[in-house]
């Protein structure tokens, strides 16, 4: 997918002027978060579960190049084919060649947040085959002239069931309805024809199994069963992050996984898959491909970002982000949004791609408790401010204000001149109240909100003052 | 150089890999796959109360019968008194019991697109998610709790096991060759992509329906 977080700012401002999305996200506003913390209640282990899961996670990075070899080993044992791809438009070409090497004509999907990187449903039409996507929000995406999912879990979090009904209608030709169960159902039946005459499944990949070199699946809607089992090939597209070790690993994830997405103690489905059809089976896909995409994550091993590794996608850090549930996913620019978006958009595409998508938090941590592997989204946040700086990537006048604070900052007479004049200006303005509500040099930081007020004195004077003896 | 050798060996670089780490790593995680530790699990005791318990909370239906004779027409009392059709697609595993008998026109195998009912064995079912766990195989298509609009699991008493932990030791130990597919249901599909509200029948059946053994 084409990158456009440069445009971070404008693209903000219009969703703040869109009232329509606006209303749209105000409907849902907090309610995973509500349904997360009622999983959670309801659940003691979740902190054991948590550590467990984030020493699960963290152990296999610190071994990460053997658990894909082990990996690999046992998927290719199983007759699977283990393909790597070094980045989106590679996966894309290797799909491509699979599909012509089958004659696949219709390609069902089912959601993979791996192939919004790549970009493969514009890779695979340019090929002519044909990508139908099969989770009721993706489906609902493409149709809408492939618009970019705006959350990793909920891709039409956004809309409204009257903009759904509206595009069903138009779309499919039918009398527009707005029940949502109604709306549901005709999805249902657009799409299991789709999945009937299919040549190929494509799906993402939860987690990948070392011990049996199998993929798991997690889902609500049985998509990702029907995809992976009617068509006679059956891809699974991930990254190479998504290995874990054992059985007992997966058991641990999926008690931590769909509470913290949604609070669900389990997902409706979870399949695991292992190699193709075996001597006997009654049904499975002839062939069975996996694609291991790298895509910039080789490069985060060993380094300071490298806790990022550990995600597992649940999406409880945008559920859990004040900014998010404010501007919607679309204004992050890229594939991920919310606090891992800010992350891993700027290591993945490029920190100057992305400059102000790690300033697009308040760093209030709220991502950081809830994150179910334990991942200091804030601090990798700051570290990225940090590189920033660094690479001599923020503006000039940052650079300048920056520096000359510096300068004060290390001449502490000037510096205490400096705050008293300040503390004055600002009480000043604030005109005998608590709260300033234009802030005379800085208009646009109290253009949404008031700076609050400071007291009569700085900490300076007042130490000074009870230094003397003076009345405090 | 190949993509493979190339992704690899910058991850070996950074994590600074020598011949001797290496061998190291290759023990580690050989031993890892040995161990086959388990983080905090589900209590063992109360596993049929707690299966139906959560089953339930799952939105399936549980019905009991004590011996697999009546299996049968359970099913067919079940599906009458919902006003669903009689016509069942079963599982090879489950041939063998007296459909007819209980005036079902039944097929034995794997389920198509035009089937509306499917009944199923279970490889285990979990109590601490009211889970059902499939294992795909020439007994035991995974298409008959996938396509219909219906889908009945017969599970045995003694199949309900505590945990996941408790189900993949038991698949270890009985299932040579390992399953093609092992698919977890817990309950009829669903989907909230629209403003959150949950429908069931989002792409596979509408309702599943439990009838414990035993």
């Amino acid at each position: 997918m084409e990158i456009r977080s440069m445009h971070f700012v404008s693209r903000v401002r219009q969703r703040l002027d869109d009232p329509e999305l606006q209303r749209n996200l105000k409907r849902t506003r907090g309610r995973n978060a509500a349904s997360r913390a009622a999983a959670v209640a309801a659940f003691p282990d979740f902190d054991a579960v948590r550590a467990r899961a984030t020493e699960i996670r963290a152990s296999v990075l610190r071994d990460l190049d053997v658990w894909l070899e082990r990996f690999e080993q046992k998927a290719t044992e199983r007759g699977a084919t283990v393909l790597w791809a070094r980045d989106g438009d590679h996966a894309c070409e290797l799909i491509i060649d699979i599909a012509r090497r089958h004659g696949v004509r219709t390609v069902v999907k089912s959601k993979s947040m791996v192939s919004e990187e790549a970009g493969l449903n514009a890779a695979l039409e340019a090929a002519g085959i044909r990508p139908v996507e099969t989770d009721l929000g993706e489906y609902i995406l493409q149709i809408n002239d492939n618009e970019p999912p705006s959350h990793i879990i909920m891709p039409v979090i956004h809309k409204s069931k009257e903009q759904v009904s509206e595009l069903f209608a138009r779309v499919h030709g039918t009398a527009p309805k707005t029940d949502i169960e109604e709306l549901t159902h005709e999805a249902r039946a657009v799409l299991r024809p789709e999945f009937l005459g299919a040549d190929m499944g494509l799906s993402g990949g939860n987690f990948l199994v070392a011990e049996t070199g199998s993929v798991a699946i997690v889902t609500n809607e049985g998509n990702g069963r029907l995809c992976t089992t009617l068509p006679r090939v059956h891809v699974a597209l991930t990254g190479i992050e998504k290995v874990i070790p054992t059985l007992e690993d997966l058991a641990t994830l999926l008690r931590i996984l769909p509470r913290s997405a949604t609070g669900q103690a389990l997902t409706n489905y979870v399949s695991m898959l292992t190699g193709p059809k075996q001597g006997g089976d009654a049904d499975g896909p002839e062939h069975m491909y996996f694609v291991l995409v790298d895509g910039g994550r080789a490069d985060l091993l060993g380094s300071e970002f490298e806790a990022m590794l550990r995600c597992i996608r649940c999406g409880a850090c945008m559920n859990h982000c004040p900014v998010y549930q404010t501007i919607g996913g679309h204004s992050y620019g890229w594939v991920y949004p919310g606090p891992m978006g800010s992350v891993l958009t700027p290591l993945y595409q490029g920190l100057d791609k992305a400059m102000d998508l790690p300033h697009a938090a308040t760093l209030c941590n709220q991502c950081g408790v809830v994150c179910p592997v334990s991942i200091p989204l804030p601090e990798l946040m700051r570290t990225l401010r940090e590189k920033q700086v660094e690479r001599g990537l923020r503006p000039w006048s940052e650079r300048l204000a920056t520096r000359l604070w510096a300068w004060v900052a290390a001449r502490p007479k000037l510096y205490a001149l400096g705050t008293r004049f300040a503390v004055r200006y600002l009480r000043w303005l604030a005109d005998g109240r608590d709260r300033i509500q234009v802030m005379g040099v800085a208009p646009g930081w109290t253009a949404q909100r008031d700076f609050p007020a400071p007291a009569a004195k700085t900490f300076r004077e007042l130490y000074a003052e009870r230094r003397r003896g003076g009345a405090a | 150089m190949s993509v493979r050798e190339d992704v690899l060996g910058r991850l070996r670089r950074q994590l600074g890999r020598t011949d001797s780490t290496s061998a190291a790593a290759r023990a580690r995680v050989e031993a890892t796959i040995t161990r086959q530790q388990s983080g905090p699990r589900a209590a063992a005791d109360g596993v049929l109360d707690r299966f139906v318990e959560r089953a339930l909370a799952m939105i399936s239906t549980v019905d009991r019968c004590a011996t697999e004779a009546e299996v049968p027409a359970h099913c067919a009392a079940w599906l009458r008194g919902q006003a669903l059709p009689t016509t069942l697609v079963v599982a090879p595993a489950l041939a063998a019991l007296d459909w007819a008998g209980a005036g079902l026109d039944v097929r034995i195998g794997a389920a198509t697109g035009d089937d509306l009912v499917g009944v199923t064995g279970c490889f285990r079912a979990i109590a601490e998610t009211g889970t059902l766990m499939l294992c795909s195989g020439p007994q035991s298509p995974a298409v008959n709790s996938l396509l219909p609009e219906t889908h009945i699991a017969v599970v045995p008493r003694q199949h309900i096991v505590a945990d996941m932990e408790a189900a993949w030791a038991d698949a270890r130990r009985e299932l040579v060759p390992w399953p093609r597919a092992v698919n977890f249901v817990s309950g009829p599909s669903r989907t909230a992509d629209i403003e959150q509200t949950i429908v069931l029948g989002a792409h596979g059946p509408y309702r599943v329906h439990l009838l414990i053994v035993g």
